[in-house]
C-alpha cells in the first residue's frame, strides 16, 4: 500500500498551486502561463487521483487510504479523510473534469483569467476534500466553501443575468446547507462523535431521525436538485460559463446525491424508511415535469439544465429504493451523468464560441459544416438518452431493475421520463444538427478544433467504456453500497 | 510600605489611569507632532497594560472590598479590549492626520474609555458597574463629537449622549430597585439573597428588566439600537472604527456577568428577556442592512446582527456558551479591525470611502485589497473556512447543548438573509463593470498594514489551528 498521505496531497496539490499561480504575474503575455500551470496543477491530481483507483482494494468495504489527525482539541473534529467505494468515483469525476474545464476555458476567458484560474483551483481542491472526508464537520466545511469559487465564476464570467444567478445560486443552497449544521450538531450532541464512519448505524431515536432527515433533506435536495427545489439550476447553469456549468452538473449535483446515500441512507435509517414515498413521488414529478420542461426549451443549456433535474429524479429513485441495483444504478447514474451532461454543456460551449448564441431558432443544419462534431455531440446525446452501449443505459437499467422490487408505480414513472427523455433529446438534435442550413450565419462555421477534440474525446471514450464494461466501475463501489443496505436493513429489521 | 505602594501601580487599571494623565500631560506640552507622539505612547502604555493583566494576581483585587473582580473570563475580556484598543488606535492614526483632526485628546480620551471598559468588564458592585460605564461613555460622547466644524459628528455626539444618558438613567433606576430589594449592592451578595428564593418579585423583575434595558442599548441590541447607525454614520470614520471594535468587547462581558453571576439562578426571567433582544437583533440586523448604502451604516446593523448572535450563546448560559462568547468576540473583532483597517486607508477620488458603490471596480485598480474585503466579507457571513464561521459554530453548539432548537434554525435563517449584504458588496466589486479606474487609492502606513495582515492571517488560518484559541476560551470561567 501507499505510505504516504496520497488523498491529502490530491485535495491540496491544487490549492497549493493556487498559492503559486497567486504570484505569477498577469499580463497579456503572461496569462498563458497562468493557464498552463492550473492546467498541469489539475492533470497531475488527475494522475494522481488513478493511483486511488489502481491502489484500490475491492475486498474492502471500509474506509482505504485513511488519515487521521486530532484538529479541535476540544471536541472529537479530526481531520479524517479517506477514501471507499462510493466517495472513489466521485473524486476520479471532479479530477478528471477540471482540466477538461481548464482547458474548455482556454480562450473564451479573457479577462481576469488568474482570478478564474484561482477559482477553479480551489473549487477542486474543496470538491474533493468534501468526497474524501470522514469526518462531518470537515464534510460541511468543504460543502459550504463550494459556494465561494461557485459564486465567483457564475458572478463574474456569466451571462446577462449572472448577478441574479449568482445570488439565487448561493442563497438557496445556503439555506439549505446551514440547516445541516443544526443538525451535524445535534448529531454530535447525541453520540459525542463527528465521525462518519462511527455514525453509520442506528444511533437515534426515531423522532430525533425525522428531524435529522428533514435538515439533511433540505441541503440535499437543494444541492442535487429535487423537484420542487430546482428552481436555481437552470438560472445557475443558463448564466454560468461553460466551464462553470460543467463543474456544476458534473459535479456539485452529485454533492447530492453522495449526502444521501451517505447521511440519509447510512445515519437515519428508520427515518428514511417513513420518508421514502415522499422522495418518490417528488422524484417521479421531478423526471415528468422536468422533462416536459425541457421539451418546451428554447435555450440549449437550459434544456440540458432541466434534463440534469430529470436525471438526478432517476438518481435519487434509485438511492431511495435502497436495494443492490437500486443504489449500484444510482450510482452509474450519477458517474453517467457527470460524464455526459459535462460534455453536453462542453458541446453547447462549442457552437456558443463560435455564434454567442444559445437559441436552438438560430442553429439548424450543423452536420453539414462540423460532422466531427455532429457525431460526438450525437454519442453524448445517445448516452443521455440512455442507449444501451452507453454509460446512461446501465444506471437507467439498474435503478428500473431496482425499482420492480418496490413498485410498479414507479417503474412506470421513471420509464415514462426516459422516454421523455429521449423525445427532447432527439428533438434537440434534429433542430440543431439536422436539416439544411438555413441560418447564413452558420455557412463558414468551423469544424471542432484539436484542443476541442482534446476535451470531447476522452469524454466519449469514457461514456462508451462506461456503457460496454460497468463492471470496471461497480466492482470498486459494490461492497461499499453493500454495507450501507446491509445497515440499513439490520436497522429497520427491529 | 513601599512595596505596597509599588503592588498598587502595578494593578492594570490604576498603571492605565495614571499613564493616561501621563498622556494628557505630554500631549499638553508637546509643541509640535502631538497627536503622533501622544497617539504612539497611548499604544505604548496599552500594551504594557496587557502585559500587567496578563501577569495580574487575584490578591491585588481583595482591597476594593469587592468593588471588582477577578476570573479568567473577565481577563480574557479585558485583553480582547486592550488588543482592540491597541488596533484602532493605530489604524486610526493616519486617518485623522489625513482630515487634519490632529488633537491630542483623541488617543487620551480612547484611553480614559479603555480604562471605563476595563473596569467595567470587571465590575462586581452595581455601583462600580455604573461609574465605570459613565467613564466609557462619557470619553466616547466627547469623541463621536470630535469633529466640531462638522455638522453630522456633533449630531451623532449629541443624538449619543442623549440616548446614552437616558439608558443610563433607566440603568440607575433598575440598579435602585434592585438595591432596594435585595439590600445589596455587590453581585455575590445579591446572589446571595437570591439563592433563598425562588422566584423574583415585582421589584426586582422591574429592576431587572430596567437593567437589561439600560445594557440592551449598551450592545444595541435591538429595539434599543437606534443610535448606532446614527452614530457610526456621523462620527469621523476612525472613530466608528473604535466604537464597532471596542466598547461592544466591553458591553458584552458586562451583560454575560449581570445575568450570570447575580441572576444565575433566574435563568427563565431574564433568558426571555435576551431570547427576544438575540432574535430581534438578528432578524432586523440582517434585514435592514440590505436597504443601506452608506458603508458605515451597513457595518452599523452588521454588528447589530452579530450582537444577536453573541446573545444566544448568552441564552443558552452553559460553558459552552461562554466558550462560544469569547470566541465569537474574538472573531468579531478581528473582522472590524481588518474591515477599518481597510476603509480608513481606502480614497475614491481623493476622499475616504463612504459609499458602497463607490467601491466598483475596485478589484481591477486593487486587486489585493478586494480580496481582502471579500475574504472580510465572507468571514463575518459566516461562510467557512474563515474564521467567522468557527463563531457561529460554537454559539450554535453552546444552544444546542441547551436544546435551544428554534433559536438555532432561526439564528442560521438569519445568516442566511445578511448573506446577502455581505455578498452585495463583493457583487459590487467584482460583478459590476466599471468604466472609470484608477480613482481609487489605496495608502496604508506600515504599523496598519501589519495591523491588517496580521487579521488577515488570523481570519484565513484560524481553521489550520483552532486549539490556540479554544483551549483557551475554554477555560475562561465567568
Amino acid at each position: 500500500m501507499i505510505d504516504w498521505p496520497l488523498v491529502s496531497v490530491i485535495i491540496f496539490l491544487p490549492l497549493i498551486s493556487a498559492l503559486i499561480i497567486l504570484f505569477i504575474k498577469e499580463d497579456e503575455l503572461t496569462s498563458i502561463n497562468i493557464k498552463w500551470a492550473a492546467l498541469l496543477a489539475t492533470f497531475g491530481t488527475f494522475i494522481l487521483s488513478l493511483i486511488l483507483w489502481l491502489q484500490f482494494d475491492y475486498s474492502n468495504p471500509s474506509y482505504q487510504y485513511e488519515e487521521k489527525f486530532r484538529w479541535f482539541d476540544d471536541f472529537n473534529f479530526f481531520y479524517h479523510v479517506g477514501v471507499d467505494g462510493i466517495s472513489l468515483f466521485m473524486i476520479l469525476l471532479s479530477t478528471f473534469l477540471t482540466p477538461l474545464c481548464i482547458l474548455a476555458s482556454w480562450n473564451n476567458i479573457k479577462k481576469r483569467v488568474k482570478e478564474y484560474m484561482l477559482s477553479f483551483l480551489f473549487l477542486e481542491t474543496v470538491m474533493i476534500g468534501m468526497f474524501a472526508s470522514i469526518d462531518i464537520l470537515l464534510f460541511y466545511i468543504f460543502f459550504e466553501a463550494v459556494l465561494i469559487p461557485m459564486y465567483l465564476i457564475i458572478g463574474i464570467w456569466g451571462g446577462n443575468r449572472r448577478i441574479y444567478a449568482s445570488f439565487k445560486f448561493f442563497l438557496y443552497t445556503l439555506l439549505g446547507s446551514v440547516l445541516m449544521l443544526i443538525a451535524i450538531i445535534v448529531m454530535y450532541r447525541n453520540t459525542s462523535s463527528m465521525s462518519i464512519e462511527f455514525l453509520q448505524g442506528n444511533y437515534f431515536s426515531y423522532n430525533t431521525q425525522l428531524f435529522l432527515w428533514l435538515a439533511f433533506f433540505a441541503s440535499f435536495a437543494v444541492k442535487i436538485p429535487m423537484w420542487p427545489f430546482h428552481t436555481w439550476l437552470p438560472d445557475a447553469h443558463v448564466e454560468a460559463p461553460t466551464a462553470g456549468s460543467v463543474i456544476l452538473a458534473g459535479v456539485l449535483l452529485k454533492m447530492g446525491g453522495y449526502g444521501f446515500i451517505r447521511f440519509s441512507l447510512g445515519m437515519l435509517p428508520e427515518a428514511t424508511e417513513t420518508f421514502i414515498p415522499l422522495i418518490m413521488t417528488l422524484s417521479i414529478v421531478a423526471i415528468v415535469y422536468t422533462s416536459l420542461v425541457a421539451l418546451a426549451q428554447t435555450d440549449i443549456k437550459k434544456l440540458i439544465a432541466y434534463s440534469s433535474v430529470a436525471h438526478m429524479g432517476i438518481v435519487t429513485i434509485g438511492i431511495f429504493l435502497v436495494n443492490q441495483q437500486g443504489l449500484e444504478g444510482a450510482m452509474m447514474q450519477m458517474i453517467s451523468h457527470g460524464l455526459v451532461s459535462a460534455a453536453l454543456f462542453l458541446c453547447v460551449g462549442v457552437i456558443y464560441d463560435r455564434m454567442h448564441t444559445r437559441e436552438i431558432e438560430f442553429y439548424g443544419g450543423l452536420v453539414q459544416r462540423m460532422p466531427l462534431y455532429a457525431t460526438v455531440f450525437m454519442i453524448f446525446m445517445l448516452g443521455s438518452v440512455g442507449l444501451p452501449g452507453t454509460s446512461g443505459f446501465i444506471g437507467e437499467f439498474l435503478v428500473i431493475v431496482g425499482a420492480f422490487k418496490f413498485s410498479s408505480y414507479v417503474v412506470i414513472g421513471a420509464a415514462f421520463g426516459i422516454i421523455l427523455s429521449a423525445v427532447y433529446m432527439l428533438y434537440l438534435y434534429k433542430r440543431i444538427i439536422f436539416g439544411t442550413i438555413t441560418n447564413n450565419k452558420l455557412a463558414d462555421i468551423l469544424d471542432i478544433n484539436t484542443r476541442e477534440k482534446i476535451i470531447l474525446i476522452p469524454l466519449a471514450i469514457s461514456v462508451i467504456l462506461l456503457g460496454i464494461f460497468p463492471n470496471l466501475f461497480l466492482d470498486p463501489m459494490r461492497l461499499s453500497l453493500e454495507l450501507i443496505i446491509i445497515n440499513y436493513e439490520i436497522a429497520n429489521a427491529k | 510600605m513601599l512595596n505596597n505602594i509599588y503592588n498598587i501601580f502595578f494593578i492594570p487599571e490604576i498603571f492605565l489611569a495614571s499613564s493616561s494623565f501621563v498622556c494628557l500631560l505630554f500631549g499638553l506640552f508637546l509643541k509640535k507632532n502631538a497627536f503622533r507622539q501622544t497617539s504612539n505612547l497611548a499604544v505604548f502604555v496599552l500594551l504594557l497594560t496587557i502585559l500587567l493583566v496578563y501577569y495580574d494576581s487575584e490578591s491585588n483585587f481583595a482591597n476594593y472590598k469587592n468593588l471588582f473582580s477577578h476570573s479568567s473570563f473577565i481577563n480574557f475580556f479585558k485583553i480582547l479590549a486592550l488588543l482592540g484598543s491597541i488596533a484602532s488606535i493605530i489604524i486610526s492614526k493616519d486617518y485623522f492626520l489625513g482630515i487634519k483632526l490632529k488633537n491630542y485628546e483623541i488617543p487620551v480620551l480612547f484611553l480614559f474609555s479603555t480604562l471605563g471598559m476595563m473596569l467595567m468588564i470587571a465590575s462586581n458592585n452595581l455601583m462600580s458597574m455604573y461609574l465605570a460605564i459613565e467613564l466609557q461613555s462619557l470619553s466616547l460622547y466627547v469623541a463621536a463629537a470630535i469633529k466640531r466644524d462638522s455638522i453630522s459628528s456633533a449630531e451623532s455626539g449629541v443624538k449619543y449622549f442623549i440616548l446614552g444618558a437616558l439608558s443610563s438613567g433607566i440603568l440607575l433606576y433598575g440598579f435602585s430597585l434592585i438595591y432596594g430589594f435585595t439590600g445589596s449592592m455587590n453581585f455575590d451578595n445579591i446572589s446571595f439573597y437570591l439563592s433563598k428564593y425562588d422566584n423574583l418579585n415585582l421589584g426586582l423583575i422591574f429592576g431587572l428588566v430596567f437593567v437589561m434595558v439600560g445594557l440592551a442599548f449598551k450592545v444595541s441590541a435591538v429595539p434599543f439600537h437606534m443610535w448606532t447607525p446614527d452614530v457610526y454614520e456621523g462620527a469621523p470614520n476612525s472613530i466608528t472604527g473604535f466604537f464597532a471594535i471596542v466598547p461592544k468587547i466591553a458591553a458584552v462581558a458586562l451583560i454575560y456577568r449581570f445575568c450570570l453571576v447575580p441572576f444565575e439562578n433566574f435563568y427563565l426571567e431574564w433568558s426571555q428577556i435576551i431570547l427576544f433582544l438575540s432574535i430581534a437583533s438578528m432578524f432586523l440586523g440582517a434585514v435592514a442592512a440590505i436597504a443601506q448604502s452608506n458603508i458605515k451604516r451597513l457595518l452599523a446593523y452588521s454588528s447589530i446582527g452579530h450582537i444577536g448572535y453573541i446573545l444566544i450563546a448568552l441564552v443558552a448560559a452553559n460553558d459552552d456558551g461562554i466558550k462560544a462568547a469569547s470566541i465569537y468576540m474574538f472573531s468579531y473583532m478581528i473582522m472590524n479591525v481588518a474591515i477599518f483597517a481597510i476603509l480608513l486607508s481606502l480614497k475614491v477620488k481623493n476622499e475616504y470611502l463612504i459609499d458602497i458603490s463607490d467601491l466598483k471596480g475596485l478589484s481591477k485598480s486593487n486587486p489585493i485589497v478586494s480580496l481582502s474585503i471579500s475574504i472580510i466579507m465572507l468571514s463575518m457571513a459566516g461562510i467557512p473556512p474563515f474564521i467567522g464561521f468557527f463563531g457561529k459554530f460554537y454559539v450554535f453548539i453552546a444552544a444546542i447543548e441547551q436544546e435551544l432548537y428554534v433559536l438555532s434554525v432561526l439564528g442560521v435563517l438569519a445568516s442566511v438573509i445578511s448573506a446577502f449584504y455581505y455578498l452585495r458588496i463583493i457583487k459590487i466589486m467584482y460583478f459590476d463593470e466599471s468604466k472609470s479606474e484608477g480613482i481609487t487609492n489605496f495608502q496604508i502606513s506600515f504599523q496598519s498594514k501589519i495591523i491588517l495582515s496580521l487579521s488577515l492571517f488570523l481570519i484565513i488560518c484560524f481553521i489550520f489551528y483552532p486549539s490556540l484559541l479554544i483551549n483557551i476560551s475554554a477555560s475562561l470561567t465567568i
